[in-house]
C-alpha cells in the first residue's frame, strides 16, 4: 500500500489520481502507524513552506517523516520541506538533504512554470528516460545543488531537479502532471 | 531550457464541449474528457476549460466534469468561467483543477485574486484579461468581452500581479475570432510590464501566427481554440513547425 502524506498543502489529489491511473491503491493519512506500515510514502504538495512546516511540527509529523525506512518520494513542496531551510518565510525544514531553498532571482519570470528538460545521475528513478524528455515544473523557490543532487535543471540558475539520500528521494518537477515521461518516473518509484 | 507552451482551449456548456470538432476516432465530440485526453496525447502542454454555461444551477455540473478530467488527464489544466468567489475557486481546485482563471470578477473585485492566492498559492491563479483597442489605447473589457471599461490593460496586468496572480492570460478582442494573428504589440507590452508568465490568446489562424508571437514577444505560452478544434492544425504538427524556427517546444 502506498501512503500519501495528508497535510495542509494543495494539489494532493493529483498524485492520488496519477496512482489510480497506474492501478495502484493508496491511502491519504497523517497517522504515524499507517505511514510506518506503508510500502512507500509520497509527500506531494504545492504551497507555502512556512505553514506547511508549522503544520507538520504541531503534529509531530516532522519526526515521523524522518523516521521512515521505506522509499519516500517528495514532490515539489515535498522536496523543499526535505531540505535544511527555506527562504520562504525563513523556515527551518526537515534537514534530510544538505541544501537550502531560495527564491529565483527577480530578474526573470517567476514562477518557473512549464516544461523543462534536465540531466540526471545514474538513479533507478530515471530509468528509461531520454535526454529529450521534459517534466512539468511550477515553483518560485529552488533547492541549490549539493552532494544529494541526483538531477539538475536550469532556469536562470542550475538547481536540484531531484535529490536522494538513502531511502529519501524527491523531485522538484511534478511527475503526476508530466505526461508519459512523468509516468515513467512514478512507475520507477513504485517498482523500487 | 524552459519550453514555450501550446495550450488548446475548450469551451464548455452544461458539462459538454461547444465548438464543432472533426477529429476522427472520437466516440463523442462533445465529451470534454475525451477531447482533452486527445489533446494531451497530441502534445498539448496544458488545457484550458472555459465554462460558458449561462445559469448558476447548471454550472454546478462543472465541478463534476473537473473531477473526471483530473482523473483522466496527465498534464496540467486550468478552469475558468463564472468564478465569482474564493469558495467557487476552492470547489474547482479541490475537484482537481491545477489552476483557475478569473476575469470579470477580478476586475470588479481585485481582492478576489489575493483571497485565492492566499489560500491556494499564486501558482494556481490565472488572471484572464480581455483587451480591446479603443481611441488609441488598449482598454480592459469585461463580461466576455462585451463591456469596455476605462482600465488601461498594462496597468491592470501590473495590479493583478501585485495582487497575487501567478499568470496572465491575455486575449486581444481585436484579433479574437478573426484568425488574423495574435496582437503582437499589446502582448509584448504586457510581457514587459509584468514578471509572471503571459499566455497570448486571440487571433491564431496559422502556424506562422504562433511563430510570430513567440519570436516577437517574450510570451510563455500561446492559446487557441478553433484551429485545434476543427483540426486545421494539430498540436504535434505546430510544434514540429515551431522547432524549425529554433523556438523551444516540448
Amino acid at each position: 500500500m502506498i501512503a500519501i502524506l495528508k497535510y495542509n498543502a494543495g494539489n494532493i489529489k493529483s498524485v492520488r489520481n496519477a496512482l489510480e491511473r497506474e492501478g495502484v491503491g493508496c491511502i491519504l493519512t497523517d497517522d504515524e502507524k499507517e505511514l510506518a506500515a506503508a510500502d512507500k510514502v509520497i509527500i506531494p504538495g504545492v504551497g507555502n513552506a512556512g505553514p506547511a512546516m508549522r503544520y507538520l511540527r504541531e503534529r509531530g509529523l516532522d519526526r515521523v517523516i524522518k523516521s521512515l525506512k521505506q522509499p519516500v518520494l517528495g514532490i515539489c513542496l515535498g522536496l523543499q520541506l526535505m531540505c535544511r531551510w527555506s527562504e520562504e518565510e525563513n523556515t527551518g525544514c526537515l534537514g534530510i538533504f544538505d541544501t537550502d531553498v531560495v527564491k529565483f532571482p527577480p530578474s526573470g519570470i517567476i514562477p518557473h512554470m512549464g516544461w523543462n528538460n534536465f540531466t540526471w545521475l545514474n538513479d533507478d528513478l530515471f530509468k528509461g528516460l531520454t535526454i529529450d524528455d521534459n517534466m512539468y515544473y511550477v515553483h518560485s523557490y529552488y533547492a541549490g545543488l549539493c552532494s544529494h543532487t541526483t538531477a539538475a535543471c536550469t532556469y536562470m540558475v542550475t538547481f536540484s531537479a531531484a535529490l536522494r539520500k538513502d531511502n529519501f528521494m524527491a523531485t522538484q518537477f511534478h511527475p503526476e502532471k508530466s505526461a508519459a515521461a512523468g509516468e515513467k518516473v512514478l512507475r520507477n518509484f513504485l517498482s523500487l | 531550457m524552459l519550453k514555450r507552451r501550446i495550450i488548446p482551449c475548450l469551451d464548455i456548456k452544461d458539462g459538454r464541449t461547444v465548438k464543432g470538432v472533426n477529429f476522427v476516432n472520437l466516440r463523442d465530440a462533445g465529451d470534454a474528457v475525451e477531447l482533452a485526453a486527445r489533446y494531451a496525447s497530441e502534445g498539448a502542454d496544458e488545457v484550458v476549460f472555459l465554462d460558458i454555461t449561462a445559469t448558476v444551477e447548471k454550472r454546478k455540473t462543472l465541478a463534476v466534469l473537473v473531477e473526471k478530467v483530473a482523473k483522466a488527464l496527465n498534464i496540467p489544466f486550468t478552469v475558468g468561467g463564472g468564478i465569482k468567489t474564493a469558495a467557487d475557486a476552492a470547489t474547482l481546485l479541490n475537484a482537481g483543477a491545477d489552476k483557475i482563471s478569473i476575469n470579470t470578477s477580478a476586475v470588479n473585485n481585485p481582492g478576489l485574486i489575493s483571497d485565492i492566492a492566499g489560500r491556494f498559492g499564486s501558482q494556481c491563479v490565472v488572471v484572464a484579461i480581455d483587451t480591446g483597442f479603443v481611441d488609441g489605447k488598449w482598454k480592459v473589457f469585461i463580461n466576455g468581452g462585451r463591456t469596455p471599461t476605462q482600465a488601461d490593460t498594462a496597468e491592470w496586468a501590473v495590479k493583478a500581479e501585485e495582487s497575487g496572480a501567478g499568470e496572465i492570460l491575455l486575449t486581444s478582442m481585436a484579433a479574437d475570432g478573426t484568425k488574423a494573428g495574435f496582437s503582437i504589440g499589446i502582448t509584448k507590452t504586457i510581457v514587459e510590464s509584468v514578471n509572471i508568465p503571459v499566455i497570448a490568446s486571440g487571433g491564431a489562424g496559422t502556424k506562422e501566427d504562433f511563430r510570430d508571437v513567440f519570436i516577437n514577444t517574450g510570451c510563455s505560452a500561446a492559446l487557441a481554440a478553433s484551429i485545434f478544434h476543427y483540426g486545421e492544425i494539430s498540436v504535434n504538427e505546430l510544434k514540429k513547425y515551431l522547432s524549425t524556427y529554433n523556438i523551444e517546444v516540448r
